[in-house]
């Protein structure tokens, strides 16, 4: 995807919300569950689980955690 | 014989009923005084709060057939299957990303689908017109496809006839009701029935999750069984992990996927249907809580062949239908009723995602073909019509499909159609940040990637047929020495890609009208309670435009 911001904040700053270099952090989940070499494994298991599954399934907190921190750093906050 | 399965079928069908009579009342739910307006109709007056939004985008993304059809393919060919997991975990960051763009601009202009914003910031009504079709004919066998999943629960409870149209009465029939309450209550049908889906669909995954294993002896021997079964077949790809060759195939499946989700004319319409920026950005930290039950659903197929489950026959001699697995998995290790709840969670998980679809391909044709070709000057209230008419054709079609051809071969559009869709990428997701592209770049771009696709889809041979035959292309018919396969949307879309940067160079060398951009930048961060272009302005100003290629 094209880098995040590209046009410049003209008018209306108060608006200009999206600018947070938070959402360079939305980049981790996007890149890491896209590296085989990560989880393409059998061991170590977890709960009889190979990692190929578990470690994909924990991506999934990944995405989580990521999109919640970088919701709250980049949510409207009062009057700014 | 269904007469075996009788407890299954009544559970079924109450179940059934009730959620189709919510879909009726929907109409009154959240109602504003005029349902004639497409806003409205359309897109539930755009008001939906989190909880909606979270239970409609989810059941927008996960249907039927995706509860079906993953544990198959787990079943079928092991880890490969589970690419289902990574390609919904990439999609929400994108989602949070680029589609709140979408938002704030429609927000502001009033856009409705996808087309309509391509149409304003390309100034060009045939890139706009493109967009549209592109959306419908990716849309219709999608709509097929969770017919697919009732049918595979149908089929199991043994309700099958002699002939094509006994065999398919009970789908005609849900299709039917699903048809009336649609064009009824528009996007608050689904809306409110996915409530239900969600909770039966969490109950009975839960339930299974945590009873099958322990029933089949622990997660380790449920493993152990797929791994002995994958050992003993003679394809070099399938396994509980994945090899050299098909490891490219699944991270470009996962992005692929992922990319094609969110520009689903109905993904685009669950959006669009929420109040504000807040309620997107928001949900998509949580609904991620689906992918975890998506990756659980997927380890059933792993469950069924731990469990010796023989999937029934296929439509024809000697073939296997493969989506049969989960549902005789419940049959053989559930009680009755329980096995009839979780049809019930099948069938109507299929009618959620089937309404919103035909919804989405309904507003792409009134807003982007009726409105801008046929009649200029309809009001809202005749929009809103010919919406709710499309969508009931839209789903005649769909029934047609099932009825008058092999399901195998809706299978095959819908992987077309996430090849088709992802065409529109560098118009609709790109065009959402940059207007660098020249409007015939765009559509040279569109039109050579799907030529490009087609084709490497037709070189695509499975052991049963010669074209079509799945999405991993292999790379070595490019001319390289190696076994390895990718999928096709994502070189698809890249050739697109650069092909559109390239004549865009070239129009701009030359000097080549780039029409006037209807959005400013500001427009991109508009929210809620933001004061509406006033459309009457811009429609005057689009009509005394030249036309443009």
């Amino acid at each position: 995807m094209a880098a995040p911001e590209p046009e410049a904040p003209t008018t209306a700053p108060s608006r200009a919300k999206d600018h947070s270099p938070w959402n360079w952090l939305l980049f981790i989940p996007i890149v890491v569950p896209l590296i085989p070499v990560f989880f393409n494994g059998d061991s170590p298991r977890v709960f009889g689980f190979p990692r190929f599954y578990w470690l994909q399934l924990a991506f999934i907190l990944l995405g989580v955690g990521t999109t919640t921190l970088v919701y709250q750093m980049t949510k409207k906050r009062g009057s700014r | 014989m269904w007469r075996d399965h009788l407890t299954e079928i009544i559970v079924f069908s109450v179940l059934f009923l009730l959620v189709s009579a919510m879909g009726f009342v929907a109409a009154r739910w959240r109602a504003p005084k005029d349902m004639a307006h497409l806003d409205e109709w359309g897109l539930g007056g755009r008001s939906f709060g989190g909880w909606i939004t979270w239970f409609l985008v989810g059941g927008d993304l996960y249907t039927a057939y995706t509860f079906v059809a993953v544990p198959a393919l787990m079943f079928g060919a092991g880890a490969a299957g589970f690419f289902a997991v990574p390609y919904t975990i990439v999609i929400y960051p994108l989602v949070f990303l680029v589609l709140v763009r979408l938002w704030s601009v429609s927000h502001r202009h009033g856009f409705v689908t996808p087309a309509d914003f391509v149409r304003t910031r390309f100034d060009s009504p045939v890139l706009a017109l493109l967009i549209a079709i592109t959306g419908i004919v990716a849309t219709m066998p999608y709509i097929a496809l969770q017919l697919v999943g009732i049918e595979a629960v149908l089929k199991t409870m043994g309700v099958t006839g002699d002939n094509a149209l006994a065999r398919h009465l009970p789908i005609i029939i849900a299709f039917a009701i699903l048809a009336a309450y649609t064009y009824q209550s528009g996007l608050r049908a689904p809306a409110l029935i996915a409530f239900v889906k969600d909770s039966l669909i969490y109950i009975v995954i839960l339930v299974a999750i945590v009873y099958l294993p322990y029933k089949l002896g622990g997660w380790g021997d449920i493993f152990a069984a797929a791994d002995a079964k994958f050992d003993a077949s003679p394809n070099p790809n399938d396994g509980i992990l994945l090899n050299g060759n098909n490891q490219l195939q699944y991270v470009t499946l996962a992005l692929g996927s992922a990319l094609a989700l969110f520009l689903y004319p109905h993904s685009i319409t669950g959006v669009l249907a929420s109040k504000n920026r807040d309620v997107i950005k928001r949900n998509m930290s949580a609904l991620p809580a689906y992918s975890l039950l998506l990756g659980l659903i997927a380890l059933l197929g792993y469950m069924a062949i731990a469990a010796g489950v023989k999937p029934l026959p296929g439509a024809k001699e000697g073939t296997v239908d493969s989506n049969t697995v989960v549902p005789l998995l419940f049959d053989q290790q559930f009680p009755d009723w329980f096995a009839g709840v979780a049809y019930a969670a099948i069938g109507i998980g299929a009618l959620v995602p089937a309404a919103i679809m035909s919804i989405a391909a309904a507003n792409l044709f009134t807003r982007n073909i009726y409105k801008e070709y046929l009649k200029r000057d309809a009001s809202p209230a005749q929009e809103a019509n010919v919406s709710k008419i499309t969508s009931l054709v839209v789903k005649v079609g769909a029934v047609a499909c099932i009825v008058f051809l092999d399901p195998q071969f809706s299978i095959d559009l819908q992987l077309i159609g996430g090849v088709i869709i992802l065409q529109t990428l560098p118009a609709v997701a790109l065009g959402l940040y940059t207007r660098w592209f020249h409007r015939t770049g765009l559509i040279v771009g569109w039109a050579v990637g799907m030529g490009l696709g087609m084709w490497m889809l037709y070189q695509v041979a499975s052991p049963t047929r010669k074209h079509f035959g799945g999405s991993a292309f292999p790379l070595s018919e490019f001319g390289f020495d190696t076994t390895r396969t990718i999928y096709v949307g994502i070189v698809a879309v890249a050739v697109n890609l650069a092909v559109a940067a390239l004549v865009t160079l070239a129009l701009r060398a030359a000097k080549v009208a780039e029409g006037v951009d209807g959005t400013t930048p500001d427009d991109y961060f508009a929210d809620e309670g933001d004061p509406r272009v006033t459309p009457g302005a811009e429609r005057d100003a689009d009509s005394a435009r030249e036309p443009v290629a």
